[in-house]
């Protein structure tokens, strides 16, 4: 099966996105914002309103079904004058990249694929209407006159509707193998074939009604598979598109805003305080803090000062810096770990899914059956007329229509379900290899903590030593300061008054105290001894204080290992973090299997030996240092907060803070790889009942409609039994 | 059964309307937002008249 095209390389398609992106905003705008709050009848009329309000603004419209605002306007706008004004309406919005999402890919295949559906169905009803009236007992020249107006319509419509499996089985045809596609469209045209003859030679039995039905259902079968997969692609690109990836970099002395595609080696980026690197480059001026988290897992965050290297992706945590681009495009590291995620996707044995496992029993099946039938009443009867009569009943009878819709049906029914708990399924067969999973290994940082610190260790200390810790820690917007001044106003410590604060980059913030210096930061600098684990340090006087921090799990984290391990599955966690915090983690979820300090090789590595032992591994994670666990995972998961390069490598990607949604997703791809079980027994028992009879030359195409509508309809009930 | 003369072709004009009129909703995008029409058609404010293109 095919995997999602999204790219397997994000680094590869940045450029010419990016360009196109360029590109366009010289014209005039066509602004696509992602308004995800909206949900009713008066957020609609509000949104547009407030759009159509702005000068220039040509149409604004919503789309609730996507959670979109689309916003044509005369001359290039600029897109934060109407993202303010959604926020200060209640709605906050989200710029998407257009030229990524573009007319998207849903439309441009769904749409013909639903005409041809229209077209077989349509001429489906008529032509039953017409082939009713020869059942009930239509005789002589009626029956040669409703057979070949049957035919009038079926021929044609048959012909343009059943083009995707013409076309289909050409290709495999071509390629020297067999697949559905074959006998389904040696079904149709030896069908349309013998009964165009048939009617000429005004015979009792056409097959017009049993070849436009089995394109309809078949169709109908194709449709639903490209919906559910469409649904859940369109929506792992809006969040690819979400990530509008721009430089700012410093050219004659002005700061300008371009897209990276444009930023060239040696350029002078400016890099503010909470900005992502946008690619590698070197520190000129400055200094500060960077976390490197979503990199490597490592939750403590480094000094960076004058010559040291940032890699793309990394967040600049204090003071603003100025790089230079050491590498663009191709050359960043993103890109390599991609070459690391390549090296892993080829390595990954080649999984069948059971459709074409089944597809390839049934395809040889088939054509044997319906070749030897004819043979044998050839020998037998010496009627080369009859012989082909029944040879083609016998490959309409057989023809995959349940088959068709064995799996399409239970895989949107599971989809739905699963995409109402925020679960986007990427890849066509990530449902069955769920199914098979009895490994789980976890990422920690970013997948099963959610980034954020709480803080565990307090010193023991007076009382008015932690009312000038909170001061200093008030006074920085660095992220170890903030959990401490939230950790301490929880506690009910009180602030005090500090004089001529000042801000360190990359070191700390220090102030007076009644004349005295008071100091906070990173453990060189005040004066300590750096640990294991995440702390920040105090100076006050002799007095060093150390408080430890340690990353908060994520809502659900518990519950979800703990569902886990009652089905009996076994977790692990790898994690790119120290041995102290992960083990702390580790004991908080109750998992005994951990190992840290792990690096990209040594993860996939770890992974590999696990499926040699023939276990069947779930990887889930989110950071750069995942994506080759992840691709060489059997199935795998990411979060929504990850980067674009994680989403890419895994099969599955879930929306939202908390690890709830997960609860549960292997029971439910069991239950469905049995309703798939179930309904490709359901289609065989068909064709077991329907087949001797077809071979023994009583199949009329009353019998053929018969089997053909009551196994499509039981399968896909039964798929329905998902709900 | 002169009848079916008149009926049979009526039966397919019948259908090809309906085969014709799905595909003009299907050309004029009518299935682009199927939740936001629903929630649209509560709203009174262009009852009177319709909206100007």
């Amino acid at each position: 099966m095919t995997h999602a095209p999204i790219s397997a390389c994000p680094a590869c398609n940045a450029a010419p996105m990016a360009q196109n992106l360029a590109d366009t905003d010289h014209m005039a705008g066509h602004i696509l914002l992602n308004v995800p709050t909206v949900h009713c009848a008066v957020c609609i009329s509000s949104i547009e309103k407030t759009l159509n309000a702005f000068d220039g603004v040509k149409e604004a419209r919503v789309n609730l079904t996507l959670r979109r605002a689309t916003i044509d306007t005369t001359r290039p706008m600029d897109v934060q004058v109407f993202i303010q004004a959604l926020d200060q309406i209640g709605y906050p919005a989200y710029e998407l990249d257009a030229s990524l999402l573009g007319q998207s890919a849903m439309e441009q295949t769904a749409r013909p694929l639903l005409t041809r559906l229209a077209v077989s169905g349509f001429a489906m009803m008529n032509v039953m209407l017409l082939s009713i009236a020869v059942w009930s007992g239509a005789e002589g020249i009626t029956r040669d006159m409703f057979h070949w107006i049957s035919a009038l319509i079926a021929v044609p419509a048959t012909l343009y509707a059943a083009y995707p499996f013409f076309a289909n089985a050409w290709g495999a045809l071509r390629g020297r193998v067999l697949n559905m596609d074959v006998p389904i469209s040696l079904a149709i045209l030896l069908a349309l074939g013998t009964s165009i003859y048939e009617t000429s030679l005004s015979g009792e039995h056409a097959y017009f009604d049993a070849a436009i039905s089995l394109t309809f259902f078949l169709l109908a079968g194709r449709y639903l598979d490209h919906r559910t997969r469409s649904i859940a692609r369109s929506a792992a690109q809006e969040l690819s598109a979400l990530e509008v990836t721009k430089a700012v970099i410093r050219k004659d002395g002005q700061d300008i805003t371009v897209p990276v595609s444009q930023v060239q080696v040696g350029d002078t980026i400016i890099l503010r305080p909470g900005a992502r690197m946008p690619l590698d480059g070197v520190v000129i001026h400055g200094q500060s803090e960077i976390d490197r988290s979503i990199l490597t897992g490592e939750t403590r965050p480094e000094f960076v000062t004058i010559g040291s290297e940032l890699r793309a992706g990394e967040v600049n945590l204090t003071g603003p810096l100025e790089l230079r681009a050491t590498a663009v495009g191709q050359d960043t590291s993103l890109a390599k770990i991609s070459q690391l995620v390549a090296i892993a996707e080829s390595g990954r044995s080649k999984y069948t899914s059971i459709a074409d496992k089944a597809a390839q029993l049934y395809a040889p099946g088939v054509h044997i059956l319906s070749a030897l039938s004819f043979v044998g009443w050839y020998l037998y009867s010496q009627d080369l007329r009859m012989s082909l009569n029944i040879a083609a009943a016998v490959l309409i009878i057989t023809c995959p229509c349940a088959l068709g819709l064995a799996v399409p049906a239970v895989t949107t029914a599971v989809s739905g379900r699963l995409f109402q708990k925020g679960l986007l399924i990427k890849s066509a067969t990530a449902i069955e290899r769920l199914a098979q999973v009895d490994t789980v290994v976890f990422d920690k940082t970013g997948t099963l903590t959610d980034g954020d610190l709480t803080l565990i260790d307090l010193p023991p200390a007076t009382a008015e030593q932690m009312q000038i810790s909170h001061a200093l820690a008030r006074s920085s917007a660095h992220p170890l300061a903030q959990a401490l001044a939230a950790g301490l106003a929880a506690q009910g410590v009180a602030e005090i008054q500090l004089d001529q604060i000042q801000e360190h980059p990359g070191y700390g913030v220090s102030a007076l105290y009644r004349g005295q210096q008071v100091r906070m930061g990173r453990a060189e600098w005040v004066g300590a001894t750096p640990r294991d684990h995440t702390a920040t340090w105090v100076q006050i006087g002799d007095d060093i204080l150390e408080f430890g921090f340690a990353d908060q799990t994520r809502g659900g984290a518990v519950d979800l290992i703990t569902d886990l391990q009652q089905a009996g599955i076994d977790v692990q966690i790898l994690s790119g973090d120290g041995l102290a915090p992960v083990s702390r983690v580790a004991a908080a979820l109750g998992v005994a299997a951990y190992y840290a300090n792990q690096t990209p090789e040594t993860k996939a590595a770890h992974i590999a030996q696990l499926q040699a032992q023939g276990r069947h591994v779930l990887m889930i994670g989110d950071g750069l240092n995942d994506t080759a666990a992840l691709t060489s995972a059997h199935v795998s998961i990411s979060p929504a907060t990850a980067l674009d390069a994680a989403r890419v490598a895994s099969d599955i990607v879930f929306l939202g803070q908390r690890l709830d949604s997960l609860i549960g997703i292997i029971a439910l791809s069991q239950t469905a790889q049995r309703r798939i079980r179930e309904n490709f027994q359901l289609a065989s028992l068909y064709n077991v009942l329907a087949v001797p009879v077809a071979i023994a030359g009583f199949a009329t195409p009353l019998i053929a409609a018969l089997a053909m509508s009551l196994s499509s309809i039981t399968v896909t009930l039964n798929a329905l039994r998902m709900k | 059964m002169d009848v079916l003369i008149y009926l049979i072709p009526i039966s397919i004009f019948l259908g090809g309307v309906g085969l014709a009129g799905f595909l003009y909703t299907l050309r004029t995008r009518q299935y682009d937002d199927p939740d936001g029409d629903a929630q649209r058609i509560l709203t009174g404010e262009w009852d009177d008249r319709p909206k100007p293109d």
